[in-house]
């Protein structure tokens, strides 16, 4: 469980980092936190040539409100968002890290590495889908918001160029009254299914049931006009399309959808 | 008959939770353990492992290996020629067949990661580049992959000498007239039961340090290991070496719970390329080999009946045991180990009449099997605990109710598999665990209707510290029993004193020296605690079964007594005494017992013993030394304990969560009942992460599917509940401190009480769950149809 070999550099700027992005090509990874990919350089699975440590680029580490939104740097760690102050407009976001891995994956992982990782179940993934989220990338052709609807596009796989990076995600509007829950065997898991709800907007928004964060606009739409009850569960759960696998049933895996959003619904209208 | 206990418990030192002595460096980290070691030119070794489950290897080429920047060597099995590692069991070839396991897999591979060859580089990260240049050539052959598949008609073999894939098949107890006391009898539950494949999971990997020594003519071995000396034996053997040119020393472990009481190939391996190369080599297991390719355990089939009369008495159990021992037998135990210790143990706690077992052991391509922590009692008292609760339910009694009209409750008791068992509390801590949680009015909570709410119990009693006779009996060709100890004083007055036990993290420097410090007189900060070491330490069987406080600390107990009576011969001589008018005076001193004024420091004796020996007595030589053995007599000693646990199941995901855990427990004489505590508590965290988490499983290719531990599911303290623990204390009359063991008991018990617990929550559904790991869909199911 050794990484093959690679030549590391560090990038001191966003520019210089797209700089060696398209110098370098193919072969070179960004890195941050590193917590997903050293692990799976660790077992071989990922073998990049070059690795662009961003980790000291100025700038990245933000977490501030403009106006309605809310603007959080790529470089922010997941545990600088859960002992953030975010008020009542933005607490589902700090609530939500929570469930990320434990406290160690946390004080290293980063918000920007979470979204380009592109996890299905990734906690960012479903709150950048959940409430709209603009996420801005910065390549050799400039910078650019991409819309969180439109970023994850398969396993693993993002809107992102090759020479492109992510510097901030952007939260445009408040959602006093949204949740994110999962259910998972241990704590830390990755969530056999997570939900998150925003009874305002409204959205509903399930991990670990599609190989991208899922909008379920059906569930939506019992939120819209009945409010926050046990249908939108059943609505979710009617919506999904899973695959029996081994310990996880296509049947228990919508189970746990319908409870879930069902308990998310809760927890939201209870803020 | 079992004799009186001669315990007086007078001592300051035994049964005070004094600070442990190992908490300083290990707290600092400033613990050594083997990946600390480094040696000048140490070179980097891992294994070039295969990856088909059942295979015959057609060619293995390493030339490519050897190319690879950083590699120094790379070694098939034909280039180091070693001997194979066969363990044996005295009984005859239709009850068992031994194995041939090769140190690297020469022409055939059974399981996905068997070592092939072995790749040593300069640094740990070239040694993986070596690894991958590494051509191995297969030629598959069908794999067998579970113990149904290798009883299957016409399964392909595994060994070729292993008909049926059977490497064990003993039917121990065979009570005539069994099957018309089933016929007869006013009540049969079945329990038919499938536990899951488990890893042993220390902390710390294997790994092994090993280099050449010139001076000594010594291969220098540090690994790891709860069984220094044996893993000496098996190196010796298998390389040819003199046992006094292998010199094995063991730095700070990091857990064992059995999976390092056996040989590992990987360890003589890596040493015998030292040996080839003169030069140190370091092998650390990562994560990924231990979780697939290390000793693995706990994979077992039940199909067990039992009879009862109306009022609850258990009339007959009839049991058979099939254990999945994957790929080999491990030295020294054999396959042997799991499906003997539950033949010979399931009566357990209860008084049962008739007794009829057939267990066996199946041979699969999957990673080799060890003892484990609890080695198949997890397994059948999970069993026995269910036919209770399941006879209870048929008969409309109460669950506890049921198992105190069959608790044995008067001692000693002999019992239909012949073993006598020395007295313990099985009645009184089955009551005063039922008394904690009823006070605690969980039985209201458990009768709340919106809640989802089961309680569970498992009594259960647990053979520690086994001596030679109660191996000898299971036909064990090699019989750990005895140990030895050595205790020795210095000019300072004090003490080194020896143990062939081998502490992996049982706090052993603590609580031998308070054997020790009792027995002489002497405060436990003047004297250290020698283990792990076969050139200072005569011969030892290591730390497992429960044996280093019940053992190996009866052991250190007479060598320090001997030693007081050495200093107490020769303060009588020089006094001008009776020996017997002396005692020693609990303060590093021996004093005239009329004249208690008149006295010797050990210091003073010390000085005549080895600077003024001509002042010695003519019948006493100079020195200060003492060595005595220790076996157990009779059947040995059993521990005993009742768990008791409240769970919660979540109706919307089917969820298990511990709401509460009661341990009672009774090891005799607590040493030190604060490591007994922990011992229970960590045991009781394995006990759990068998009942709802962890299970190494395979794709039907024999491939490995938990490679890591997002698949192999160990519990986190988030998982783990507190545990409220109850002593109880029936002090052993067959180890020198009244002690019993305490290594295993928490892992025994957690099975049976979560298991039970989880079917009592479940007991409107009409669903009874039997196997483990316990699959939440599967709670889910029940409380859904149930709902």
């Amino acid at each position: 469980m050794k990484p093959a070999a690679f030549t590391y550099h560090r990038a001191r700027s966003v520019a210089a980092a797209v700089g060696l992005l398209n110098d370098l090509g193919d072969d070179a990874k960004i890195i941050a936190g590193g917590q997903s990919l050293v692990a799976m350089m660790n077992f071989r699975l990922a073998r990049p040539e070059h690795l662009i440590d961003i980790g000291r680029v100025p700038g990245l580490d933000h977490i501030r409100r403009d106006g309605a939104a809310l603007r959080i740097g790529a470089l922010v760690t997941h545990h600088a968002v859960e002992t953030a102050d975010l008020g009542t407009d933005f607490a589902v976001v700090s609530d939500a890290m929570r469930w990320i891995g434990h406290l160690p994956i946390r004080t290293r992982g980063t918000v920007g590495g979470s979204l380009a990782h592109a996890d299905a179940t990734a906690e960012w993934c479903l709150l950048a889908v959940l409430l709209d989220a603009e996420i801005v990338a910065e390549g050799s052709g400039g910078r650019r918001t991409i819309p969180a609807g439109e970023f994850f596009q398969g396993v693993f796989t993002t809107a992102l160029e090759p020479d492109e990076l992510i510097v901030e995600v952007v939260f445009p509007r408040p959602a006093p009254r949204a949740a994110l829950t999962e259910y998972a065997e241990r704590r830390g898991d990755f969530a056999t299914v997570a939900a998150a709800v925003d009874l305002d907007a409204p959205r509903v928004v399930l991990g670990g049931v599609a190989t991208v964060p899922l909008r379920v606009p059906s569930a939506e739409a019992v939120l819209m006009t009945d409010g926050p009850r046990i249908p939108a569960g059943e609505a979710a759960a009617a919506a999904i399309d899973p695959r029996d696998e081994p310990g996880v049933s296509a049947h228990y895996r919508r189970a746990l959808t319908r409870t879930l959003v069902e308990r998310a619904c809760e927890e939201a209208a209870a803020r | 008959m079992t004799p009186e206990p001669h315990l007086r418990r007078d001592g300051a030192w035994v049964g005070a939770s004094v600070p442990r002595r190992e908490d300083p460096r290990l707290l600092a980290g400033r613990g050594r353990f083997v990946d600390d070691i480094v040696l000048p030119g140490m070179l980097h070794a891992q294994f070039v492992r295969s990856t088909a489950a059942h295979a015959r290897i057609t060619a293995v080429d390493l030339s490519e290996v050897r190319a690879v920047p950083g590699v120094v060597a790379a070694f098939s099995a034909e280039d180091l020629d070693l001997d194979d590692i066969t363990a044996e069991l005295d009984r005859p070839a239709h009850e068992f067949v031994p194995t041939s396991m090769p140190v690297l897999a020469r022409d055939r591979v059974r399981y996905v990661g068997e070592p092939i060859a072995i790749v040593i580089a300069r640094d740990p990260y070239a040694v993986e580049d070596g690894l991958e240049a590494a051509v191995v050539e297969y030629e598959e052959l069908e794999p067998v992959v579970s113990d149904t598949a290798a009883l299957a008609e016409g399964a392909p073999l595994v060994h070729d000498n292993a008909p049926a894939n059977t490497l064990v098949d003993v039917s121990l107890f065979a009570t005539e007239g069994i099957d018309d006391v089933f016929a007869e009898a006013d009540c049969v539950v079945r329990i038919r039961t499938k536990t899951g494949r488990q890893n042993a999971l220390p902390l710390e990997t294997r790994g092994v340090v090993a280099d050449w020594d010139d001076r000594d003519e010594q291969l220098r071995v540090q690994t790891c290991t709860q069984v220094p000396h044996q893993v000496r034996t098996v190196l010796s053997r298998c390389t040819g070496l003199q046992e006094r040119q292998v010199r094995v020393t063991v730095p700070d472990m990091g857990g064992g719970f059995g999976q390092k009481c056996v040989v590992g190939r990987e360890e003589i391996a890596a040493a015998a390329a030292a040996l080839r190369l003169r030069r140190p080599v370091k092998w650390i297991e990562d994560r990924r080999d231990a979780l697939t390719a290390a000793f693995l355990a706990r994979e077992q089939r039940y199909d067990v009946r039992a009879a009862f009369d109306a009022e609850g008495r258990i009339l007959a159990i009839d049991a058979d045991v099939v254990c999945d021992m994957g790929a080999y037998s491990c030295y020294p135990f054999t396959a042997g180990i799991e499906p003997l210790m539950a033949s010979a143990e399931m009566p357990g706690v209860y008084k049962l009449p008739a007794y009829r077992v057939r267990g066996r052991a199946v041979t699969t391509n999957k990673a080799p099997t060890a003892p484990y922590r609890g080695v198949s009692r997890p397994q059948y008292v999970m069993v026995v605990e269910r036919l209770m609760e399941r006879a209870a339910r048929e008969l409309g009694m109460d669950p506890v109710e049921i198992r105190r009209r069959n608790v044995i409750t008067v001692f000693p008791y002999t019992g239909i598999n012949n073993i006598t068992y020395d007295p313990g509390s099985y009645r009184e801590s089955l009551d005063l665990c039922e008394q904690v949680l009823r006070d605690e009015g969980w039985y209201d909570v458990r009768g709340s209707a919106d809640r989802v709410i089961g309680i569970g119990y498992a009594c259960f009693s647990e053979r520690t510290g086994y001596g030679s006779g109660a191996f000898a009996q299971r036909k064990m060709s090699v019989v750990p029993g005895f140990d030895i100890s050595e205790v020795r004083m210095d000019t300072s007055g004090a003490l080194v004193v020896t143990t062939g036990t081998m502490s992996h993290g049982q706090s052993h420097e603590t609580t031998m020296a308070q054997i020790v410090a009792d027995r002489l007189g002497v405060p436990i900060d003047r004297i250290r605690i020698q283990q792990g070491d076969t050139d200072r330490i005569t011969y030892g069987w290591g730390s497992f079964a429960s044996r280093s406080i019940t053992i190996g600390g009866s052991a250190v107990a007479a060598a320090s007594r001997k030693l007081g009576d050495q200093l107490r011969e020769i303060a009588a001589h020089l006094l001008e005494a009776d020996v017997d008018n002396t005692e020693l005076d609990g303060e590093s001193g021996v004093r005239l017992r009329d004249a208690p004024d008149r006295r010797l420091s050990f210091i003073e004796i010390a000085d005549v013993a080895y600077l003024r020996a001509h002042l010695l007595p003519k019948n006493v030589g100079p020195g200060l030394t003492a060595t005595a053995s220790f076996d157990v007599g009779g059947d040995g000693t059993f521990s005993n304990a009742t768990h008791g646990v409240v769970v919660e199941l979540d109706r919307g995901t089917g969820g298990v969560e511990i709401l509460r855990y009661v341990c009672v427990e009774d090891c005799g004489v607590a040493i030190h009942p604060q490591v007994v505590e922990g011992q229970c508590r960590g045991g009781i965290a394995q006990g759990i992460a068998g009942a709802l988490f962890e299970q190494v499983t395979y794709d039907d290719a024999g491939q490995p599917l938990c490679p890591s531990f997002m698949e192999y599911k160990v519990p986190t303290a988030a998982e783990i509940p507190d545990v409220e623990i109850h002593h109880l204390e029936t002090p052993s009359a067959f180890t020198e401190s009244g002690a019993k063991g305490a290594g295993e008991g928490g892992t025994i018990g957690a099975p049976a009480a979560v298991l039970n617990a989880v079917n009592d929550a479940l007991r409107s559904t009409g669903v009874e769950l039997d196997d483990t790991p316990i699959a939440r869909e599967t709670v889910h199911r029940a409380l859904e149809a149930g709902s």
